[in-house]
């Protein structure tokens, strides 16, 4: 069984990268669009609001947005994120990677990094919103393809996160 | 020119959600490989002694921006049917540096949270569930920051169009940067792990 062997090291970040510009470079030509993520909880976020009051998610013009707006592309963005789903967990099962656990610094208690990843999410949420789009759909996505807003987002997003990183630096050593 | 495929009638829109799932069984698998799913992996971008974020991203930009180039001048491909996402200068600069805060706290984003979530770790699914929260409630508080929202529109804007040079040069530019990213980044892993000792 594999899941007894050793985790197998993971891929030369190169070759993943290549192999990754590969998918994204496939998207654009297959169905016109890159990748996302955030989109995805965007639109998840609306169809929960819409299920618990339809008339406050039709009055509220970003969750109307994602409702009926983006048509047949907002269920692409679910679809291709449950396929992300399915994909990180195949890969890890054939490499041995699959393990139940919380990583965490050997500092940092198991409620303590679930806090921070709970509130870092958040936070990433509002981001996501106002930038229209996370290191996916405006990194990686926008950046392919020369968008002003999405080169500044890429610069604003490594700053912000670096100066995050060296005021908590005890976190993760 | 007959790409993008869904433009040109190659594809209906069952075809699109089945595309999208296989884009992103790919997609999953490539960060999986990466081990952009450990948030370990990923702070080692920011104590800056693992600098494989910088690497996998870049050499996947590079692939793509230069796959969408050679595509479109060799008339594969009509690159003004691929959706372009709008510029809005200030609310993607303030949004980004939100966003960037969330991401060294949460050591994941949102993709690379999915992907720890599904490989089982329980900070991912903490980042997922704090990911949904906090697009609900500022998709709730939008209509208050709608003014600023929509603020410094420039539509599909890009960098030869701001820079008023042609998108070759651009191309080349951002390959040369990349280039030489490339070839400092074990220097300064090199650097940042003897500091740590």
């Amino acid at each position: 069984m594999s899941d007894s062997n050793p985790p197998r090291p993971y891929a030369d970040p190169y070759i993943a990268g290549v192999a990754l510009g590969l998918v994204l470079l496939a998207a654009f030509v297959v169905v016109g669009r890159g990748l996302g993520a955030s989109g995805a909880f965007a639109s998840v976020a609306a169809s929960t609001v819409d299920a618990v009051s339809s008339t406050s998610a039709r009055s509220n013009g970003f969750f109307a947005d994602h409702l009926d707006g983006g048509g047949p592309l907002r269920d692409w963005l679910v679809v291709e994120l449950l396929g992300v789903f399915v994909g990180a967990w195949a890969s890890a099962k054939l490499a041995g990677r699959l393990r139940a656990t919380v990583e965490r610094g050997p500092r940092t208690s198991v409620s303590g990094r679930l806090l921070a990843a709970g509130a870092g999410g958040a936070v990433m949420g509002v981001g996501a919103v106002l930038a229209r789009g996370c290191t996916s759909g405006q990194a990686l996505t926008g950046g392919a393809l020369l968008s002003v807003g999405s080169w500044l987002f890429i610069a604003a997003a490594f700053a912000a996160a670096y100066v995050v990183a060296i005021l908590r630096r005890g976190a993760w050593s | 020119m007959t790409a993008p495929f869904s433009e040109f009638g190659m594809l209906g829109p069952r075809g699109v959600l089945v595309a999208g799932f296989v884009i992103g069984v790919a997609f999953g698998a490539c960060l999986e490989r990466a081990g952009l799913g450990s948030a370990r992996k990923l702070m080692g971008q920011f104590n800056l002694k693992d600098l494989a974020v910088f690497k996998v991203m870049f050499s996947a930009i590079v692939t793509a921006m230069l796959g969408l180039f050679w595509l479109s001048k060799l008339g594969v491909l009509d690159i003004s049917r691929v959706y372009l996402p709008e510029t809005f200068l200030i609310p993607q600069l303030v949004g980004g540096a939100i966003f960037g805060i969330g991401f060294a706290l949460a050591g994941l984003c949102p993709g690379t949270s999915c992907v720890a979530a599904a490989t089982g770790r329980g900070d991912g699914l903490a980042a997922m569930i704090g990911m949904l929260a906090g697009v609900l409630a500022m998709g709730a508080a939008l209509p208050t920051f709608q003014r600023f929202f929509t603020s410094t529109a420039r539509g599909g804007f890009t960098i030869p169009s701001a820079l008023g040079v042609s998108e070759g040069v651009v191309v080349l530019g951002i390959v040369a940067i990349a280039v030489a990213g490339f070839a400092i980044a074990p220097r300064i892993e090199r650097h940042a792990a003897r500091a740590r000792e």
